[in-house]
């Protein structure tokens, strides 16, 4: 199977063409003011590279911190309505509570309280009240807010409630897009509320991104399946995504991590992704990224999701350097996908890391001479500020005193030398396209989402079949039978239903087959 | 093993108060300070908490929680909110407590599955406080923790800044238990009761029982009726009797140990043997979450977890029983620790704490008592 990786991030777009295990081809595009180009220049080129015809690509894997980046970066969120269903309980604490404001504020800080919801055992707190959501959807419409977050009290046990609000929402709403809690998230009322916030708020820009997307495939002449890369780890379906983009917050870390391992052949260690603007730090067990324990901040929001602890600095080939009167300073500012017309080796006036990196000698792209005229001791501070901030980074992430390997992965991975501290720093082939492996080599899921009845069988049967099922789901998606294993099971007792009910999930993943 | 309750003042067999008349939708809290009340005199000994305090208190009683009484978070943020509505909130050592000082703990009953998901209407608690001290004919002069364990660690904060009455710095327990007479309190022949209960709804109670298992059962059945999360205020007190059977200097332990996991991240040491160090805290086990059923029956997050032993402790498979709190740990089906050791688990690279309701399939965590 012949399948292609890319990876949008914020300064550079990745693409390689694997085939099996091996990387035939990967080329590296500056990231596009409009994606669309970006992506199709990187298609082009690692589709020339490797001499094999678009027609023959089964699948393509898209990971992108794009939806991410605009919420750290608080660009392009539109305003969005937050209905919490739960009246007269939950006031305590209103929606967006635990935001940062300026969070809150770019997207409007709108929020109201309707009737609705349920108690644990299944009775409604309150009836839902149309009258009372169709005055709020007025009131929506008088702010020209067209999308909307919709969380019930215990929805993920009963979503009942949070549906039908949706549907009068909808119908006095034409043309808004509604986000329904129980659809992302699991229990916990605020982190499944916000991460339904964060959701609807990316609406334009995913619709947008993911057209692009397809656009640039087209153009391509590409037919093979087109996914997304999620925050776990695992593939979705496009069409999926573009309705959920709060699924692939931390897929390029996830993607950078599972490519690092694949590539290096290490599998513990800790991986650094220098880009462009930022640089992820996380560590590798057994091969896999590990996994936050609790609850993990987006941009300064608490959410539930499951992803890899990484931890960010705002350092890349394009950050910023200030020589100041206290030093110099080293990002977070970036010059972004902006890095191969603002840095002096391209001509450009704004001092960053790639300029000192080639004055040093470290690294030859650009036009050297352009940074002749760099005094050598701004050279050497600015370098040796990189590195301490580099450590740092990996000192915070690093849990166990033994020396485990460094595996630098990422285009500004230029950046560092061959140890931090005492640990060795390892810079597989291909690193510089890390994240655009991990994408290719993402793993299949299979999930399932079942009621069971413990009259009828015990509690541990059905987990059994729950598991059985899901692998048996996994494979049928095209993952290799003996790499399936389970990630996640989940078991809510549902006390609305008769005779004992619980609804069991579980999500097996695996590898593709190749 | 009940005394009289320290009031003379009693409503036979009452259970219900009738107002209830809350409008269903009152958006803003009563935000009405008791500019009446007395606060005990301001004292040297005195500190103050303020919101960043929080953080450090939350974090360190959902260690002291054992799994249970909640995930301090819910809690923290309304605490963090009345702070920053009405400024910090003084926390006092029990010696400054007066004789014949009014000491009442409060607190948040329930399940803690409940808690994630219904989150309080906002006045209940202010409620509960009023309609006690109505009852008793008197002012409130110092709020005590129930539990230093969980939710309630955070919960005298919320009251303590929308009244501006202190905050003892001791608890009933040194930890979170699942029961109302589960605490130094009973022992020591105090009545849970007269105690309050309010819900979301807008519904109260107030009871009076023979005994404090008696409190359990009735406001137990009356949680689970009200949407199984109410508030509470109960085991009123003069300041003697709460020096005298209080845990002491439990909140600043809370305090403490979350200042411990705070700093050794930000030193990168150990965080787990930090605390283990504070806490002189054995580890049971290292393991990974294998399966997790949980349910919330008669009112309680109640179930058990089962781990796979990891590192040395491989090839040993591990269960932990819970009603809200951890209450047994068994190594290969034989039991190793019970309550009342503290059973808590701590995320194995971070030293995080693990709640009931937060533990997932997957997780690897440490087992320490």
């Amino acid at each position: 199977m012949i399948r292609i990786g890319i990876d949008v991030g914020g300064t550079n777009t990745d693409a390689v063409v694997m085939e099996g295990e091996r990387v035939l081809a990967s080329y590296k595009a500056s990231t596009s003011a409009d994606v669309t180009s970006g992506v199709s220049e990187a298609l082009a080129g690692a589709l020339k590279q490797s001499g094999v015809p678009a027609n023959l690509i089964d699948v393509v894997a898209l990971g992108t911190t794009h939806f991410t980046n605009a919420v750290v970066q608080r660009r392009d969120l539109i305003p969005t309505a937050a209905v919490r269903l739960g009246l007269p309980a939950t006031q305590a604490l209103p929606p967006m509570v635990d935001w940062s404001p300026d969070l809150r504020d770019a997207i409007g800080g709108h929020f109201y309280f309707a009737h609705g919801g349920h108690e644990f055992d299944g009775r409604p707190i309150t009836p839902l009240d149309p009258d009372e959501l169709r005055k709020i959807a007025r009131d929506i419409t008088k702010k020209k807010i067209r999308t909307v977050a919709v969380s019930s009290v215990f929805s993920p046990v009963n979503s009942e409630v949070e549906r039908k609000a949706g549907e009068v929402l909808a119908a006095a709403l034409p043309g808004v897009h509604i986000t329904l809690s129980s659809d992302i998230g699991r229990i916990g009322l605020l982190e499944r509320e916000n991460a339904a916030i964060m959701n609807a708020c990316l609406m334009d820009l995913s619709r947008g991104v993911i057209e692009a997307f397809r656009n640039s495939l087209e153009k391509n002449g590409i037919t093979g399946r087109f996914f997304l890369t999620q925050n776990d780890g695992t593939l979705m379906d496009a069409a999926l995504a573009e309705r959920f983009p709060v699924l692939t917050f931390a897929s390029g870390p996830t993607n950078s991590m599972r490519g690092a391992t694949f590539l290096s052949g290490v599998k513990d260690g800790i991986v650094i992704d220098i880009g462009g603007t930022t640089t992820d730090v996380g560590s590798l067990k057994s091969g896999f990224p590990r996994e936050a324990s609790v609850a993990v901040e987006i941009g300064g929001v608490r959410t539930n999701f499951r992803m890899p602890d990484v931890f960010s600095i705002g350092l890349g080939g394009g950050s910023l350097v200030v020589d100041g009167d206290d030093g110099v300073t080293v990002g977070p500012r970036s010059v972004g996908y902006r890095l191969t017309k603002d840095a002096h080796i391209f001509g450009g006036k704004t001092l960053t890391t790639s300029d000192i990196i080639v004055a040093a000698g470290r690294a030859d792209f650009g036009d050297r001479s352009k940074v002749k005229h760099l005094p050598p001791a701004l050279i050497t501070k600015t370098r040796a500020r990189i590195m301490e901030m580099v450590a740092n980074a990996v000192e915070r992430t690093r849990l166990s005193p033994d020396p485990l390997p460094v595996i630098a992965v990422g285009g500004g991975s230029v950046l560092v030398d061959t140890k931090i501290g005492n640990l060795d720093v390892i810079k597989p082939k291909h690193f510089s396209c890390a994240n655009a492996v991990g994408a290719a080599i993402a793993q299949i899921s299979g999930e399932v989402d079942r009621v069971y009845r413990l009259s009828n069988s015990s509690r541990e049967e059905a987990v059994a079949d729950a598991r059985e099922r899901a692998t048996q789901a996994a494979i049928a998606a095209g993952a290799r039978a003996d790499s399936v294993t389970i990630v996640d099971i989940e078991d809510v007792p549902i006390a609305y239903i008769p005779g004992n009910a619980t609804r069991v999930r579980v999500k097996a993943v695996g590898e593709l087959a190749l | 093993m009940s005394k009289k309750p320290l009031t003379s003042k009693t409503l036979a067999g009452s259970t219900t108060a009738k107002s209830a008349t809350r409008p269903a939708v009152a958006h803003t809290p009563v935000v009405k300070s008791s500019a009446t009340a007395k606060p005990p005199k301001p004292s040297v000994s005195a500190k103050l908490i303020d919101a960043a305090a929080l953080e450090d208190i939350a974090v360190g009683g959902a260690i002291l929680g054992t799994g249970g009484g909640g995930d301090p978070y819910i809690g923290k943020l309304m605490a963090q909110q009345a702070i920053r509505r009405h400024g910090p909130v003084r926390m006092i050592d029990v010696s400054e407590l007066k004789d014949d000082d009014l000491v009442v703990p409060c607190a948040m009953m329930g399940a803690p599955t409940v808690m994630v998901e219904k989150i309080p209407q906002g006045d209940e608690i202010l409620v509960a406080f009023r309609k006690l001290e109505k009852f008793l004919g008197r002012k409130i002069n110092a709020i005590l923790c129930a539990e230093a364990g969980g939710l309630n660690s955070t919960i005298p904060f919320v009251i303590g800044a929308m009244t501006g009455i202190p905050v003892v710095d001791a608890d009933g327990m040194g930890r979170a238990y699942p029961e109302i007479q589960m605490v130094t309190w009973t022992m020591h022949g105090v009545s849970a009761t007269p105690m309050v209960i309010v819900d979301d709804k807008g519904n109260n109670i107030l009871l009076e029982c023979i005994d404090n298992r008696w409190t359990e059962r009735l406001a137990r059945a009356a949680t689970i009726e009200m949407g199984g999360s109410v508030l509470i205020t109960l085991f009123p007190m003069s300041g003697k009797i709460a020096r005298d059977a209080s845990i002491s200097g439990t909140l600043t332990l809370a305090r403490r140990l979350g200042e411990i996991l705070r700093e050794s991240r930000a030193a990168h040491s150990d965080a787990v043997k930090a605390i283990q160090s504070k806490l002189g805290a054995a580890t049971i086990f290292t393991g990974r979450v294998t399966d997790i059923d949980r349910r919330t029956v008669t009112g309680f997050a109640r179930g058990e977890a089962k781990f796979a032993g990891v590192d040395e402790f491989r090839g040993h498979s591990y269960r932990i029983a819970f009603q809200n709190e951890f209450l047994i740990a068994e190594q290969d089906g034989t039991p190793i620790v019970t309550t009342p050791d503290l059973i808590t688990l701590l995320d194995v690279d971070t030293g995080v704490p693990i709640t009931t309701e937060t533990l997932r399939f997957g997780l690897r965590v440490v087992a320490i008592e």
